[in-house]
């Protein structure tokens, strides 16, 4: 992990428009958000439906830009309409549905897309298809149609989109909503591998919470603001907090929530399966 | 007597082509009235298949399926008036909502079924009425709504026809924790009030966990098991290995089960390993601990 | 049901005429549907058909898939054959009744089921061996300078593409709505017209529904994916135009040559 900041929020706001009675009445999703997000992290983003939490993903790419505030990605201010392109190579976004992000019948065509767009070279091109392909583990069905794929097939067919460009940060959208759980495992590997072998910095928003105790960072967003940013284990360590805007932790995390609520003295900030085991070992076995 | 029955159920998908594949193969099972029943199972074990034979929206290649004793392809069509008996709500059924208002969205299965309109209106509003649909929200667009609003909307358009058997598809799925908390109490408060029999086709086995009586564990297009939520849970080991997800909590208490930590009942749920470890330690130690269970 | 049709459809392969190149294919498709109209004899006519018959064994496709495409337009092909039969004067060579067929009845329409027939099975053979991206690859090049008249030959093939991506996933999204309603107690079936076009509102609005959120969700994703129109766009495939595309050409021509010089001999 390097200093340089890859996405960073300052006072982000933004607000949709929408008409009634034929005045324009704004709805403020985004209210003063500051995230600094660091070259080579691994984050996790949660927060319930309506949180701000797309609308802010939306930003890191310019498909909207702030109503007030300032978001720098790579550097870039993304209201800077002349380096628009170099945004988007090097921040490239994943969303919910793979089905509605594959332009092309042809899986390789697919994979090519963006870099066809940026105007590589075809011989540039077909090494950089070829090796992203082979990155997702999909490098066999370079030729096939997407459309007979599995939903986490499809889902790394667009992964493999997107680090075709070589971005330095992927940011996915509930990239593993609609999949089964074989498709999630899949596609949550391709991730992780892509940040740790790779070092693509990665925001992973989710609804999982066994995802994101997977991840370096946890940044919980509720009603257009960040309530909680740290490590996992520390996030998670609010268990009343998380249940009260309507999101859970993990099952471990909560056992010993409520053990402790008895009187037992167990590491509130155990996240993981196997934490628990070695807890629950010791004040079970102690005599 | 069983509500449903299927006996030596199997349904091959495009026989004689080179594509034929057997979806569901030879399975027997029973249903009884009042349950809430899980239907699990990775993508491809024939669970989806499955289920669509239940309302005849498939007829099975060969085997019967029998609802209240009769054998709905024992004419030439299925069962008349079978599909408002067994109400079957598909994966993301807010794609099947067309009508201007949620009111007349959730009327149009009632009247395909030609009730006369003061009928109509009490079917609407007393499912309206369980799923927390407003008055207000009736006379709206059901387009307006937001996702979580546009599910209920949905299944409540199939509980409108007041089946006596109600099977969902994954009726969580895409859903956010507190969306798919709502939709699951409802769905059991709906069973309780109306103590209709309920199938839930799931790939949570956590929610199943809380919310399943008896959970029928498809494979490879057969039928791995059909049994109490506990003993199904019993065979964690196996389940995962079929690649489905088996809660942590199970994952903890195989471990400790491993390293001779050992409970005398399956467990699978946090509320219900919290009451046996608090219980576990009091009687190791003579002493209460907690009492407020 | 609709995807027993094979008309279209593509099978993979790598043959001679697979690998040639889909512009070219285009070409001499064009070429080979200028041969059956320009000859009037049936001696010009065979040319044409043996240019067809060596380009499908070129193919090897098995003959079995022509058979099984040309199927559901046999029905066609008979009833206008047997007008053609009828409707012509010339020397009767049967009569019964108030049906006769005459000798240039019969010509005529076996002439005409050789022309129609090449002609399917000429513009199958370009489907079955052209992959359908490569096809609207070449129609977008073919086309590409009409884009001096302001034509828009991307946002066309990028219509296409796009178009043969989602055709699978709507027609799936159509199956899935259908036994939506039906399980609400929808009946496609039964009733009179206006009752079956009025069941088919509760598949056609969600259907409308879900093609504007895919659209918009799609457009999202192709700008995030540095989508600009066909402005500085490079390509994947390149296109090699190689010996063996332009020997196919001339082949063609040769053959076209053969069939105009036939029909002005026997002339």
């Amino acid at each position: 992990m390097s200093d340089e900041s890859i996405i960073s929020a300052q006072e982000l706001r933004f607000s949709y428009g929408s008409p009634d009675d034929g005045k324009i009445v704004l709805d403020e999703v985004l209210k003063g958000i500051n995230i600094n997000i660091r070259s080579g992290e691994f984050v996790a983003v949660l927060g319930h439906n309506g949180s701000g939490k797309s609308t802010f993903a939306k930003h890191t790419n310019a498909i909207l830009t702030p109503s007030s505030g300032k978001i720098y990605v790579i550097g870039i201010d993304t209201k800077d309409e002349n380096r628009i392109f170099d945004i988007r190579q090097n921040v490239g976004m994943v969303f919910q549905n793979p089905d509605n992000q594959i332009v092309a019948a042809i899986v390789e065509e697919d994979v090519a897309f963006a870099l066809e767009n940026i105007g590589i070279p075809s011989d540039e091109m077909r090494k950089r298809v070829d090796e992203a392909l082979k990155t997702v583990n999909m490098y066999e069905y370079r030729e096939h149609s997407p459309h007979k794929l599995s939903g986490g097939q499809k889902q790394r067919i667009t992964i493999a989109g997107i680090i075709a460009m070589r971005p330095k940060c992927i940011v996915l959208d509930e990239p593993t909503a609609m999949l089964d759980p074989a498709g999630r495992r899949d596609v949550i590997e391709t991730i992780k591998m892509l940040n740790r072998q790779y070092g693509i910095t990665v925001v992973l928003i989710t609804h999982y919470m066994d995802e994101a105790a997977k991840t370096d960072r946890v940044i919980v967003m509720d009603s257009g603001t960040v309530i909680l940013d740290d490590i996992p284990s520390q996030v998670f360590s609010n268990v009343e907090l998380l249940k009260k805007i309507g999101l859970n932790v993990p099952q471990v995390t909560e056992l010993v929530y409520e053990l402790n609520k008895c009187g037992l003295n167990l590491d509130s900030h155990i996240i993981t399966e196997e934490e628990c085991v070695n807890a629950l070992k010791t004040i079970l076995k102690e005599e | 007597m069983a509500i449903l029955r299927t006996e030596n159920l199997t349904y091959i998908y495009g026989e004689g082509t080179p594509f034929q594949k057997t979806a569901v193969d030879n399975v027997t099972l029973e249903i009884q009235k009042g349950e809430i029943i899980g239907v699990i199972g990775h993508t491809g074990s024939g669970k989806s298949t499955l289920i669509q034979h239940f309302n005849g929206l498939l007829k099975p290649t060969s085997g019967k399926v029998f609802f209240n004793g009769v054998d709905i392809w024992a004419g030439k069509k299925v069962l008349p008036d079978l599909r408002f008996k067994v109400g079957l709500v598909f994966q993301y059924p807010e794609y099947q909502i067309f009508e201007e208002t949620v009111y007349k969205d959730i009327a149009y299965g009632p009247s395909n079924m030609k009730l006369d309109k003061d009928e109509i209106k009490r079917c609407v509003t007393e499912t309206a009425d369980i799923l927390g649909i407003t008055s207000d929200m009736l006379n709206r667009s059901p387009f307006e709504l937001s996702g979580g609003q546009k599910r209920r909307v949905a299944i409540a358009g199939v509980m409108a026809m007041r089946p006596e058997v109600l099977i969902l598809d994954e009726p969580t799925a895409g859903l956010d924790p507190r969306g798919r908390y709502t939709i699951l109490e409802l769905i059991k408060k709906y069973n309780k009030t109306t103590g209709c029999t309920v199938l839930i086709v799931s790939h949570s086995m956590e929610d199943m966990a809380e919310y399943a009586q008896r959970i029928i564990v498809m494979n490879q297009s057969g039928l791995f098991c059909f049994d109490k939520t506990a003993d199904v849970f019993a065979r964690s080991e196996e389940i995962s290995q079929m690649g489905l997800d088996v809660p942590q909590i199970t994952k903890v208490f195989n471990e400790l089960k491993k390293s001779g930590i050992v409970f005398d009942d399956e467990i699978y749920t946090v509320r219900y390993a919290k009451e046996k470890i608090l219980e576990y330690i009091s009687r190791r130690d003579g002493t209460g601990l907690c009492s407020k269970i | 049901m609709l995807k027993d049709i094979t008309i279209g459809q593509y099978f993979p392969g790598n043959s001679i005429i697979h690998r040639l190149d889909a512009r070219f294919k285009i070409i001499i498709t064009i070429i080979f549907i200028i041969m059956l109209f320009v000859a009037d004899g049936f001696a010009s006519i065979i040319i044409g058909v043996i240019f067809m018959i060596m380009s499908y064994i070129l193919t090897r496709i098995p003959v079995k898939l022509m058979f099984k495409s040309l199927r559901p337009v046999i029905p066609i092909l008979f009833f206008t054959a047997v007008l053609n039969v009828f409707f012509y004067e010339g020397d009767v060579i049967f009569h019964l009744w108030f049906i006769k067929i005459t000798d240039e009845g019969v010509k005529n329409a076996s002439f005409m089921l050789i022309r129609v027939i090449s002609l399917i099975v000429g513009s199958s053979i370009l489907t079955y061996t052209t992959s359908p991206v490569a096809l609207t690859d070449a129609i977008e090049r073919l086309m590409s300078p009409l884009k001096k008249f302001k034509f828009p030959v991307h946002e066309i093939a990028m219509m296409m593409t796009i178009a043969l991506r989602f055709i699978p996933t709507l027609i799936e999204e159509t199956d899935k709505i259908i036994s939506a309603q039906k399980a609400r107690g929808a009946d496609f079936e039964n009733g009179n017209l206006k009752q079956r076009i009025s069941a088919v509102i509760p598949v056609i609005i969600p259907l409308f529904v879900s093609a504007f959120k895919r659209a918009e969700e799609l457009a999202i994703a192709m700008e995030c994916r540095c989508y600009h129109g066909g402005e500085g766009r490079t390509r994947l495939r390149k296109s090699q135009i190689k010996i063996s595309d332009f020997t196919a050409l001339a082949c063609s021509i040769a053959f076209l040559a053969g069939i105009i010089t036939t029909d002005y001999l026997l002339k």
